[in-house]
């Protein structure tokens, strides 16, 4: 490939580079740092061995236990997103194609309505399902099936615009597919990479949520967190190492499965 | 980009012998549009009207002049003048990260590095970006001791104001510049080389290019992406109430408070007024956003 003549020089692509690398660099391998230095000042591991000592346990079950809830909650949204959320996308566009822009409008408006604001609404509601399904973790997950929707959406619908479903779906029928086998044998991996990727940004979703489940008194790892962070400001800082880091790759992930379905796309 | 048909595929929608029959597939629909209904709009709703109730569910105005309460209008203006700040500088050092990018292979290891490292601290980072606030700042933190051990400059000398609303501010840059990223690199990725060659092939320059065609070109959507991480920053709540586990100096943590306790400024029902008064905010922003992300896409076809 020859050089864009866009391109900034090498030694401003550089600066830039490293000034704004080393700004953010900072603030994490501080915490780092933070998690490694002992009371009188000297490094040490202890902070990190002590998370696995049985002794200290106890203070730690918070964020196991919302760990354990967000994981839970994590595989409920993936449902909501794989089960309710994509077929309708499918069916929007082999039968309703005029539909689009206006379930597209729907599909991206929890980015306009702050999570703080559904919170004050969904507060009543969830009073409502307390008293039929219990009080349960797993019910939030359909307030998150919101918060997750737009992210889901670009992803599923990106897949969806890079492939011909019409005709795969005629072929299908054509050959005497029934419905749902032409929606789970054939549409379905044709769209993997868009549905990999609208489930991996779910799981960041749900284990990174915070506001709804506050407000709403439920214990899921970023809960945990908070309850944590107010004994032990350490443990606190290596779980969002921990975290941090995952989702990291989590979203490496992501970017290689979209990049695999560029490159099938143009050869 | 250009489309690029897949091998074996009409160019166009194939005109596929579309059924008459109404049928029963829109049952299909059913589910999610309940599912819409019930957990997006019914909120949405429920949050605005219990902003017009009293304590019995009577319909009220009273809540609504909690707006014009000074308290009320200050927090709202704290969290205007904190959201427009970091947005700005969100913009200007995210729009510098873009043009370090430009020109960088996408598949390449620094672009997929920086675009996953972005999407983690712009959309995962929440309660933990604070805790690294509290370990770099704090009055423990890292740099604050290191800080005071070299310089022997007490940052905190006028209290802790990483605690409180000017804390927020090196919080939100670490999530806002990172949206930045995310938001204006496609526009920015967009710009057509040949623009460019075709500017120097007519004797111009490289400056010239981006004051001429570059900058007019790139402004709707650099205005765009600010309004994005303005409503990014006014929506907030999950940083800020980590970092200021008591007080409401903006309007996510005046709702807590709202919502928490009883009674606030003598009214009942407060969070819902002050839902409404967001979403007014964030609504004229998004806009405005639309408008302008119009424009913008003429660029971008």
């Amino acid at each position: 490939m020859t050089r864009s003549p866009l391109a900034p020089s090498r030694a401003t692509r550089w600066t830039i580079g490293i000034l704004v690398g080393a700004v953010f660099a900072v603030p994490f391998a501080a915490t780092l740092l933070f998690t490694l230095t002992a009371a009188d000042g000297s490094l040490t591991l202890d902070r990190w061995t002590a998370l696995f000592d049985p002794a200290r346990a106890a203070a730690y079950v918070p964020v196991w236990a919302g760990l354990v809830n967000s994981l839970v909650l994590a595989v409920v949204t993936v449902a909501i997103v794989l089960v309710v959320l994509a077929p309708t996308m499918v069916l929007v566009a082999l039968r309703y194609p005029a539909l689009r822009r206006v379930f597209e409008f729907f599909a991206l408006l929890p980015i306009t309505i702050p999570a703080i604001v559904l919170v004050v609404g969904l507060a009543p509601i969830y009073l409502a399902i307390g008293r039929t399904f219990g009080t349960g973790t797993w019910s939030l997950a359909f307030a998150y099936g919101i918060v997750v929707l737009p992210f889901a959406y670009r992803s599923i619908q990106a897949s969806i615009d890079a492939v011909d479903l019409r005709t795969l779906a005629e072929a299908a029928r054509t050959l005497g597919a029934s419905w749902p086998a032409v929606l789970i044998r054939v549409i379905a991996p044709n769209l993997r990479q868009g549905l990999l990727a609208a489930s991996l940004m779910t799981v960041a979703v749900v284990l990174g949520e915070f506001t709804i489940a506050s407000l709403l008194n439920r214990q899921v790892l970023q809960t945990g967190l908070v309850l944590v962070n107010k004994q032990d400001a350490w443990a606190s800082a290596i779980f969002t190492l921990l975290a941090l880091a995952f989702a990291f790759v989590l979203l490496l992930i992501i970017g290689r499965a979209g990049r695999v379905g560029a490159g099938r796309k143009t050869s | 980009m250009t489309a690029v048909a897949p091998a074996g595929s009409p160019v166009t929608g194939s005109p596929l012998p579309r059924s008459r029959r109404i049928g029963w597939s829109w049952l299909g629909l059913v589910p999610f549009l309940a599912y819409l209904a019930l957990f997006l709009l019914l909120p949405t709703v429920l949050a605005v009207v219990t902003g017009f109730q009293d304590g019995t569910g009577a319909f009220t105005w009273d809540n609504l002049t909690a707006l014009v309460d000074p308290v009320i209008t200050e927090t709202f203006w704290n969290s205007t003048w904190v959201s427009l700040l970091t947005a700005a500088i969100g913009a200007i050092v995210g729009s510098l990260v873009c043009f370090a990018l430009l020109g960088l292979p996408e598949t390449g290891v620094i672009r997929a590095a920086v675009d996953a490292a972005s999407g983690v601290l712009a959309q995962f980072g929440g309660v933990m970006l604070a805790f690294v606030m509290v370990a770099t700042l704090g009055t423990q933190g890292v740099i604050t001791r290191l800080i005071a051990g070299a310089l022997g400059i007490d940052i905190f000398a006028d209290g802790a104001w990483i605690y409180g609303l000017p804390g927020l501010i090196p919080a939100y840059i670490i999530f806002q510049v990172p949206l930045m990223v995310l938001t204006f690199m496609p526009a920015l990725a967009a710009l057509r080389p040949q623009w460019a060659e075709a500017h120097m092939t007519l004797g111009g320059t490289r400056a010239g290019f981006w004051a001429h065609v570059g900058f007019p070109v790139l402004a709707p959507s650099f205005l765009a992406s600010f309004l994005l991480l303005f409503t990014n920053a006014f929506s907030s709540y999950a940083t800020a109430a980590a970092l200021a586990s008591q007080g409401s100096s903006i309007v996510p943590l005046q709702i807590r408070t709202a919502l928490t306790s009883e009674t606030v400024l003598g009214r009942e029902n407060l969070a819902g007024s002050l839902a409404l008064g967001m979403i007014l905010v964030v609504a004229a922003a998004m806009v405005v956003y639309n408008l302008v992300q119009r424009r913008a896409s003429r660029w971008q076809a």
